[in-house]
């Protein structure tokens, strides 16, 4: 089957089965590494990246469902990591393996596209079904509020401000 | 005393050795079995590792596995430091596998510092003596006058300088200086060892560029899934591969028999398509008749019940014996007994086992995420009957090692693969696969009694640990030392143990051993002070106090290499004077139901003590609100203080997860639990708020930091969980017996 979608801003059309997960679909298909396959059951977060503005698992999402809709990778934060939230987490220095960074920095710039200036207890809630296997988390905690920073700063100096 | 790593020389001359069952059970840290394998030593050139553009901008050759644990950034830190050159102008690559440039390259036993701190910074300062000689010859003056600044050289008299770029073209011609003859920088004058440093892939992987295995592509590659039988050691009697074969983009489907070793290439069945989404599609469908084979019979309920029956049995081994325990035990104030267990772990890391393989002309190519990738190889030429000089490998970055890729059988698997397809695949694992096909942390079942004297002093000390093995020999990591703490600290003190056979894979997991001692040691450590009515921290600094007795004599012809590191107790009072203070144990008022606990361990030539204060609401309601980490790994502190305390506090988490949710329970000799609902690693509203993370400088040489901050801190929870309830904590993982975080 044949599927039309926006990705990262580019149209794209695939020809997959309709189960074709969406992850499979960016990966496999259109070659964009950085979205990660962790678990294949939504458990992990691995695999986030945002459907329409909202953070999805792309795991169990079928292309099917995805058809006609935009869809952001990491790849899609921004190319050169001017990103707040891509800023944030080098600052911070978060990784260890980096394995699930990706999806961490999706959910992150989903919290933040909402609510601009989320608390500990948005943070925990928004950011709970990603695992991070190495034990990131208190950097992650960190780089969340000083992705927050970062962004409110550049709508204080539009001149400096990056799409994202 | 003598806490210095060996040279690699003299240990890989030792290794040949190294192969005994008696000398394992000797000496328990399994990684040196793994070192056993590599090669001949070489001596590393700073030419292997250097390269310098004439624009000074200075490459330098990462060339062990980075798996989470920082050495992409640690290792080069230790050449550029001793090349004198600034970090901004270093650029790090990572090496292919080259045994001839780079010796050892391997991702284990928290082995990268001990085994590199000297070589490496003598490449550096090799380097740099390279480039004061070019400097010297151009300007005809004396090497002994000209100095470097970072990346110059300069001849002061003739107030003369170049840079390292104008030089590097004729330092290349010269021959490397001995590293004998190398003078090494004082340490008051590293610039940047000891400084933050970030991590060489940082950008890469904010931005989602290629860097794991798993985003390795070639235009023509095909992609795999390996289905194998679930039941341990099983085989294909027989499989659909025909129907298969017809499945939407399927181009191979085969079934492959058990290699000359299994637990490198396991029978299972092949499927190769168009995508990897194709090939699990069709991996759903796929029907197989198994030959089970034996370990079917097995489970976690018999090797419990065996286990049960064994405690009540002579010890079939004496690991350790001093003093007269039983007459001890008679005229104790105090005696104490209990039976401690822990389960199979599964390592998960984040990305599955995978492996990215192309043969071509008799000649093999590999993009391998693995922690030996020289092991692998080795393993691969056997499998596929070719010689290990025609095998290529290049080490992408890991996501997550952990220990579960020490062993290669993805990469045996793909190789395999690929010489029958004919054309570069990628074998990518389900998660599903990645849980029922490790090679687990050894469940282990010790039967302990203990006693205090009316002074409360510790005076005699029984463990007969139940755990697997066969023949007198320990199976993979399920192994303890007769040395092992409070091992010689007890006048009184017997340490026995009995093994069992299992047909269950079973290898080292970060910080093996350790990982399940220090919870049985410390907690049952904990147990005697509350007996003895002392507290916590001064029981442990009196038993620590004790004049030790002597250490074992290794068996004779024991080399130098694998004789066991002794434990230094002024080493540990040092670590744990300093959480107690940190934590301020015993000082602060701490809320309702809230208590600290305390336990240290020494592994893999670290000391750590670890306070956790806990809150139990409900008397099953956990919330770790804050840890204190104190570690002494010699004198430097931290090589790279950021990624130092990044890696301590993951393996604080990590503990966390060990206590509450991590488990593989076997049932008819496979594993139950198949994917994280039901093996929860620790999720970020569980996470402590704080963990403090300090280094102790001391006067050792600096040890690695991969593992050894992660065993205290599962005791450390349970004490303090016993400190607030009075219930003392057994048995892992909490998950099953009624507890849940808050």
């Amino acid at each position: 089957m044949s599927y039309k979608l926006t990705v990262n801003g580019q149209p794209k059309t695939v020809d997959v089965h309709p189960d074709t997960p969406l992850l499979w679909v960016i990966r496999d298909v259109l070659n964009l590494h950085g979205t990660k396959y962790g678990c294949g059951m939504a458990l992990c977060g691995c695999c986030t990246v945002h459907l329409n503005g909202e953070a999805v698992r792309s795991c169990t999402t079928p292309i099917s469902k995805a058809a006609g809709m935009h869809v952001t990778t990491v790849e899609g934060l921004s190319a050169d990591g001017s990103h707040p939230v891509q800023v944030a987490w080098q600052d911070l220095d978060v990784p260890q393996c980096g394995y699930c960074q990706a999806g961490q920095m999706m959910s992150a710039s989903a919290l933040l596209a909402k609510n601009p200036h989320p608390t500990d207890a948005d943070i925990d809630s928004a950011m709970d079904g990603n695992i991070c296997r190495c034990g990131t988390y208190l950097r992650i905690r960190k780089a969340v509020h000083k992705a927050a920073e970062i962004a409110a700063k550049q709508t204080k100096e539009p001149a400096a401000a990056v799409h994202s | 005393m003598e806490t210095t790593l060996v040279s690699r020389r003299s240990f890989l001359r030792a290794s040949a050795i190294a192969g005994g069952g008696m000398l394992l059970a000797y000496y328990v840290e399994p990684i040196t079995e793994v070192l056993a394998q590599f090669g001949p030593p070489v001596t590393l050139l700073p030419s292997s590792f250097i390269t310098i553009a004439p624009n000074g901008i200075v490459t330098l050759i990462a060339k062990n596995p980075e798996i989470g644990q920082g050495v992409k950034a640690m290792l080069p830190m230790l050449i550029a430091e001793e090349l004198d050159v600034d970090w901004k102008d270093v650029r790090v690559e990572q090496g292919d596998l080259d045994a001839a440039k780079y010796g050892l390259q391997i991702a284990g036993g928290s082995t990268a510092t001990p085994l590199n701190w000297e070589p490496l910074r003598q490449v550096g300062a090799g380097g740099r003596q390279m480039l004061i000689s070019a400097a010297a010859q151009t300007w005809g003056v004396p090497e002994s006058e000209c100095t470097t600044t970072p990346g110059r050289v300069h001849h002061q008299a003739s107030k003369r300088s170049a840079g390292y770029g104008e030089l590097a073209a004729k330092a290349a011609t010269l021959t490397p200086p001995d590293p004998k003859t190398l003078k090494m920088k004082d340490p008051k004058d590293y610039r940047i060892i000891g400084k933050n440093t970030a991590n060489p892939d940082i950008h890469k992987i904010i931005t989602g560029k290629p860097v794991f295995g798993i985003d390795f592509t070639t235009p023509d590659m095909l992609f795999a899934n390996y289905v194998k039988c679930p039941v341990f050691g099983g085989k294909v009697a027989s499989a659909n591969v025909d129907e298969i074969k017809t499945l939407p983009g399927v181009k191979h489907a085969f079934a492959v028999a058990p290699g000359p070793d299994p637990s490198a290439l396991a029978g299972g069945v092949a499927i190769v398509a168009d995508t990897w989404w194709q090939a699990r599609a069709a991996a759903d469908k796929l029907k197989v008749t198994w030959d089970e084979g034996p370990t079917a019979k097995q489970g976690s309920e018999l090797y419990a019940s065996t286990a049960e029956e064994m405690a009540k049995k002579d010890p079939g081994q004496t690991l350790r014996k001093d003093g007269d325990v039983d007459a001890a035990f008679g005229s104790a104030a105090h005696v104490v007994e209990a039976a401690y267990y822990y389960p199979f772990l599964s390592h998960v890391p984040l990305e599955p086992q995978n492996c990215s393989a192309s043969f071509k002309s008799g000649k093999l190519e590999l993009w391998a995420p693995s922690q030996t990738p020289a092991s692998g190889v080795g393993q691969t030429a056997k499998a596929l009957g070719i010689d290990q000089k025609d095998i290529t490998l290049h080490l992408t970055r890991v996501g997550g090692g952990f220990g579960r890729r020490l062993t290669n059988d993805y990469m045996v698997e793909v190789a395999y693969i690929a010489k029958q397809v004919g054309v570069p695949v990628k074998l990518l694992w389900t998660r599903e696969q990645d849980m029922a096909h490790d090679f687990y942390r050894p469940a282990g079942f010790h039967f302990l009694k203990g006693a205090v004297d009316a002074n409360g002093k510790l005076v005699a000390w029984r463990n007969h640990f139940v755990t697997f093995g066969e023949n007198g020999r320990f199976a993979q990591s399920a192994g303890l030392s007769g040395e092992e703490f409070p091992s010689r600290f007890i006048p009184n003190f017997s340490q026995l143990s009995s093994m069992m056979p299992s047909g269950v894979p079973m290898g080292a997991m970060r910080a093996p051993g350790s990982n399940a001692i220090a919870f049985v040691m410390q907690s049952f450590i904990d147990e005697l002070a509350h007996a003895a009515g002392k507290d916590p921290v001064q029981f442990r600094l009196d038993m620590l106090a004790e004049t030790p007795l002597p250490p074992a004599a290794p068996p004779p012809g024991t080399p130098v290499a694998f004789a066991p590191v002794p434990f230094d107790a002024a080493r540990m009072r040092g670590v744990l004077q300093s959480v107690a203070e940190r934590s301020g144990w015993g000082k602060r008022k701490l809320p309702k139901d809230t208590a600290m606990g305390v336990a240290f361990h020494f592994s893999h030539r670290g000391y750590f003590a670890e306070v956790a204060e806990v809150r139990v609401t409900g008397g099953t309601k956990l919330k770790v609100n804050k840890v204190w980490v104190v570690g002494d790994i010699g004198s430097v502190g931290a090589i790279n203080p950021t990624a130092a305390e990044n890696i301590s506090q993951g393996a604080v988490i990590e503990g966390m997860s060990h206590v509450m949710g991590y488990e593989i329970t076997i049932d008819a000799g496979r594993a139950t639990q198949s994917n994280f609902h039901q093996y929860p690693p620790l999720r970020l509203t569980q996470a402590p708020r704080e963990i403090d993370v300090y280094f102790l400088k001391t006067d050792n040489p600096p040890t690695g930091l991969g593992e050894p901050a992660l065993p205290p801190m599962i005791p450390a929870v349970t004490n303090a969980i016993f400190a607030v309830t009075g219930k003392r904590i057994r048995s892992l993982p909490l998950a099953n017996q009624g507890y849940s975080w808050a």
